[in-house]
């Protein structure tokens, strides 16, 4: 089961970026350790050639790894047709215990890899380097996730067996069964209806604040981060209905799939860039009170914030049209 | 335009290693501005490394370098390179041109990180040409210059991000003594503009022309005389 | 933002003129990569056309056949099994089919003999695939000779040829009728190489398949949807081992690619010296050196990618046809449809410029890197 092409793709990414963020890991502890922003040696000089490899090392690193991202779940779509019972990713997730947590931390590398870039490319136009130290230390945080990913993506990949019957999303998510899933699928639409409108609105108006007032990037980042769970439940329990045309088929993947117009996509994409935009807005903010990081700082979460507004805003408006233009309607049932 | 002050500085090579090189011992150097300075002496006394250090292309191992306050040498790289690029224009002893790439190409390529208006940047580097007598060179590889056009294509270079100090370590030295003195009379040019001029010579030619207001004489990486 | 593009721009236009002027040394680089894409892309390209090709065919297959199994091998079935099966919910149809092979000595090929149920055929009357009648020479009208296992010479007029989108599975066939069919191979009356039930709903087809285990204990039914799984997970699988025999390709282009980004010439150094020292920061020629590994990879994918796509929709697979398809004889003058996927694309993006990538991540650095002030020793 290994043997397919993707899957080998997936392993080869996950273990060239390991090997790299391990290698980028190394690097920044000797950084971290002999730094000596004083200094004019040439070892500190080298140390300072070492960041632009170490910067260089994880931005293709974690582009590759979004690349990868889709390429999973696009994967696990495709190989739905070689397991009994799977009709979309859902049941090839459902294989093993490994699948969901494979995915998980996928996001959570993505979401990880994205702040740090936006950390460091505020520190490195600070003249002194101010956050050297931390963001360091956050990338020797980042490697394990990195490595856990590969090591959960092997185990779930080599436990893959064609001879497994799985559950699909009709039997995952819905009401009746148990679970998180279950319970997602169990929301009322209307009240995911009302949540998805409340939390809109709350991050308008924290993401208006914030680029009127210059204040509240972490109340902004943490209302957007609710949002970005919020929008998932509501896709759940009710967006996806509207796109199948069906009042129980509550699954997050099929919308991904060709007979759909691939319109996951269109949600999916702007919601996580949006997400990370506002994790990167309130992650830097607090930095601001060093000096040489103040105007910088400054720009930079205004550009995402507004960035993960513009990129919230697209979601709302893909989730409507899908919405507005099913023929699904279930005035009389839900409201 | 602000003074460069230099403080204490001296530049170690290899530091730490058995082949450690003390090449600048300590230097303390007040530049003026609107000044065009000369840094002379013998080979090997260290004009040119003296000269990297002011204009920003390497860092002192110790001391201080300050332009108009700021302080320059404890900088990273990457600070240096922008204020570098915005302060000094440079002229490089060998002429330094990309070979393969038109006279326009290299004079516009120091202003490409800055990514200004290309029409603006090509306007401006055809008008740096035509005072430099290039305008009809200005589409031939460099490869097909004379000694004369290419030095004068290294100083439209130079003058392209329209630097306030001009920095060239022996410019003359490739030049025979008519060129040389054509040359002086360029840089004469550019200081009645208002640009600062520091360069490093052992040649006469440049030490003792008219366009020079000081003299700074170097030994064994001390300063003879101020 | 504005700027960021333009001075993209600025950074593309001047590795443009860069991979240009030093053209030698890069095509040399962009024809192995190339050729890696090309390999890559062929394989994945032809392997998915084969895998859609069978697909097609299944589509149109029963979505059962029944199997009478004897000592534990594949045995002729009576037609009576289809009264015993009776009436089974979800079922629309059931009929026994009569097929077998034949080995023709005459061109050294197997061919397939069935008895058509859309079509009446005479005495003496066949219809051949394309392939047969490519091989043997014979057009319609013409007459075609066999010997059966029992010594008899039985002569057949070809009345048609079989003219089909999906040659694949019909090149081989000869259809007959059922009285030929049973004297040719001596099949006695009543008896079937197997059955076949046509079920609508797909969610019965588990249910249905063990009631069948149940009446019928000495057959095995055979599932199409579970062929379907077997040939999609078969093709991938051979996909995959064509790429491990690969990785040493790959492997070779990654050294190589290291080599050239590390083996800078004396003239590049002195360029990236220059760059360094006019104001370009390290970041710069980062940036610079990344563009110039794009433009060359995307160059050499889309080439590569744009080739392997000529050679399997256009040229048949030439290269490698009788390798992977596994009969040689007979083979079909494979035109499969022409079909770009997504998931491929990226797959092979991984296999190929991702490598590349990551091998030039240090070289470039250690270009990049560059003393600013060496311009002036
Ligand atoms: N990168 C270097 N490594 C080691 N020694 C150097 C280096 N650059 C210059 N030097 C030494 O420093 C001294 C001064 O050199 P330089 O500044 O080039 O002198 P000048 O320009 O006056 O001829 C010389 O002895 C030279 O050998
Ligand atoms: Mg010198």
């Amino acid at each position: 089961m290994l043997f397919s092409p993707s899957i080998m793709a997936l392993v080869l990414v996950s273990a060239t970026v390991s090997l790299l963020i391990l290698m980028a890991a190394a690097f920044a502890l000797q950084v971290t350790l002999r730094w000596d922003i004083h200094s004019g040696s040439e070892r500190q000089l080298q140390l300072e050639r070492r960041t632009y490899l170490i910067s260089t090392i994880v931005a293709y690193s974690f582009t590759a790894e979004l690349v990868a991202l889709l390429l999973f779940i696009y994967n696990a779509e495709q190989m739905s047709s070689q397991f009994v019972g799977a009709m979309c990713a859902t049941g090839v997730l459902n294989i093993n215990e490994f699948g969901w947590p494979t995915l998980y931390l996928k996001m959570a590398v993505f979401f990880a890899g994205a702040v740090w870039l936006m950390l460091n490319y505020a520190d490195n136009r600070a003249y002194d380097y101010p956050l050297i130290k931390i963001k360091y230390g956050l990338l020797l945080l980042i490697a394990p996730l990195v490595v856990a990913e590969l090591l959960v993506q092997v185990s779930y990949f080599s436990a893959l067996d064609p001879d497994i019957i799985t559950s699909c999303c009709g039997s995952l998510f819905t009401p009746e069964g148990e679970g998180v899933a279950a319970e997602v699928s169990g929301v009322e639409p209307a009240t995911a209806l009302y949540a998805l409108a409340g939390s809109g609105v709350s991050i308008l108006i924290t993401g208006g604040w914030f680029l009127v007032r210059g204040r509240g990037a972490v109340a902004f980042a943490a209302l957007n981060s609710i949002g970005f769970f919020v929008a998932l439940i509501a896709i759940v329990s009710m967006i996806a209905l509207y796109v199948y045309e069906h009042p129980h088929h509550h699954c997050p993947f099929c919308i991904l799939k060709g007979g759909h117009e691939f319109i996951g996509y269109y949600l999916y994409i702007p919601l996580f860039l949006s997400t990370a935009f506002g994790l990167g807005a309130g992650v830097i903010a607090p930095f601001a009170k060093y000096p040489s990081l103040q105007q910088i700082i400054k720009a930079d979460s205004r550009r995402y914030v507004t960035a993960a507004l513009m990129l919230m805003l697209c979601f709302y408006l893909v989730a409507g049209f899908a919405v507005g233009t099913s023929s699904l309607t279930m005035m009389e049932v839900w409201w | 335009m602000q003074t460069i002050k230099l403080e204490q500085v001296k530049k170690i090579f290899h530091q730490g290693r058995p082949n450690e090189f003390c090449a600048i011992h300590g230097i303390d150097l007040t530049i003026e501005p609107h000044y065009t300075t000369v840094l002379k002496g013998p080979s090997g006394s260290g004009k040119t490394t003296l000269l990297s250090m002011i204009g920003c292309l390497s860092r002192p191992t110790s001391g201080r370098i300050t332009i108009g306050g700021d302080m320059l040498s404890g900088l990273p790289e990457r600070f240096m390179t922008e204020i570098r690029r915005k302060t000094f224009g440079f002229i490089f002893k060998q002429f330094n041109l990309i070979k393969g790439l038109t006279v326009l190409e290299n004079v516009m390529l120091p202003a490409y990180p800055l990514a200004p208006n290309h029409a603006a940047l090509k306007q401006h580097a055809l008008q740096l040409l035509d005072q430099f007598g290039l305008v009809s060179k200005a589409t031939l590889n460099v490869e097909f210059l004379s000694g004369g056009e290419a030095q004068r294509t290294a100083i439209c270079r130079a003058m392209i991000n329209d630097p306030e100090i001009l920095i060239a370590d022996e410019p003359t030295a490739n030049l025979d003594t008519k060129l040389s003195r054509e040359f002086m009379a360029l840089i004469q040019q550019l200081v009645d503009q208002g640009t600062t001029v520091i360069l490093t010579s052992h040649d006469p030619e440049v030490y003792e022309s008219p366009v020079i207001d000081r003299v700074v004489e170097m030994r064994d990486g001390l300063l003879e005389s101020l | 933002m504005k700027s960021f593009f333009l001075k993209q721009r600025y950074l593309i236009d001047f590795t443009l003129s860069s991979l240009l002027r030093r053209s030698g040394k890069n095509i040399g680089l962009l024809l192995v990569y190339t050729l890696i894409v090309f390999m890559l892309a062929s394989v994945m390209l032809f392997t998915h056309a084969l895998r859609n090709e069978a697909g097609h065919v299944l589509a149109e297959s029963p979505e059962i056949i029944l199997q009478r199994m004897i000592a534990g091998r594949h045995d002729l079935i009576p037609g009576g099994y289809l009264e015993k099966i009776g009436q089974v919910r979800g079922v629309m149809e059931k009929h026994g089919r009569l097929w077998g092979y034949f080995f023709d000595p005459a061109i050294k090929a197997n061919y397939t003999l069935m008895v058509p149920r859309d079509r009446s055929l005479g005495e003496g009357e066949i219809v051949v695939g394309a392939g047969i009648a490519r091989t043997r020479g014979v057009g319609i009208g013409d007459i075609l000779s066999f010997r059966s296992a029992d010594s008899r010479t039985f002569s057949f007029r070809v009345m048609d040829i079989l003219q089909s989108d999906s040659e694949l599975v019909s090149s081989d066939l000869i259809l007959l009728s059922e009285a030929q069919f049973r004297d040719f191979f001596g099949i006695p009356e009543g008896f079937y190489t197997d059955l076949v039930l046509r079920v609508r709903n797909p969610k019965e087809l588990r249910t249905i398949a063990e009631k069948l285990t149940l009446k019928l204990p000495d057959t095995r039914p055979i599932l199409r949807d579970e062929i379907m799984r077997t040939y999609d997970s078969i093709f991938s699988w051979r996909q995959g081992i064509v790429f491990i025999l690969m990785a040493g390709a790959i492997l070779a282009f990654v050294i190589f690619a290291w080599d050239k980004a590390s083996g800078l010439s004396a003239e590049e150094r002195k360029e990236i010296g220059i760059l360094k020292a006019i104001g370009w920061e390290t970041a710069d020629v980062i940036r610079m050196k990344f563009w110039e590994g794009f433009i060359i990879s995307i160059s050499a994918f889309l080439l590569g990618y744009l080739l392997a796509y000529l050679h399997v929709f256009y040229a048949s697979a030439g290269l490698f046809e009788s390798v992977l398809k596994g009969w040689a004889v007979l083979y079909p003058e494979f035109q499969p449809i022409p079909y770009i996927d997504g998931l491929q694309v990226a797959t092979l993006f991984f296999f190929t410029v991702f490598p590349y990538t990551v091998a030039t991540i240090i070289p470039i650095w250690r270009a990049a890197i560059t003393d600013p002030d060496t311009v002036m020793r």
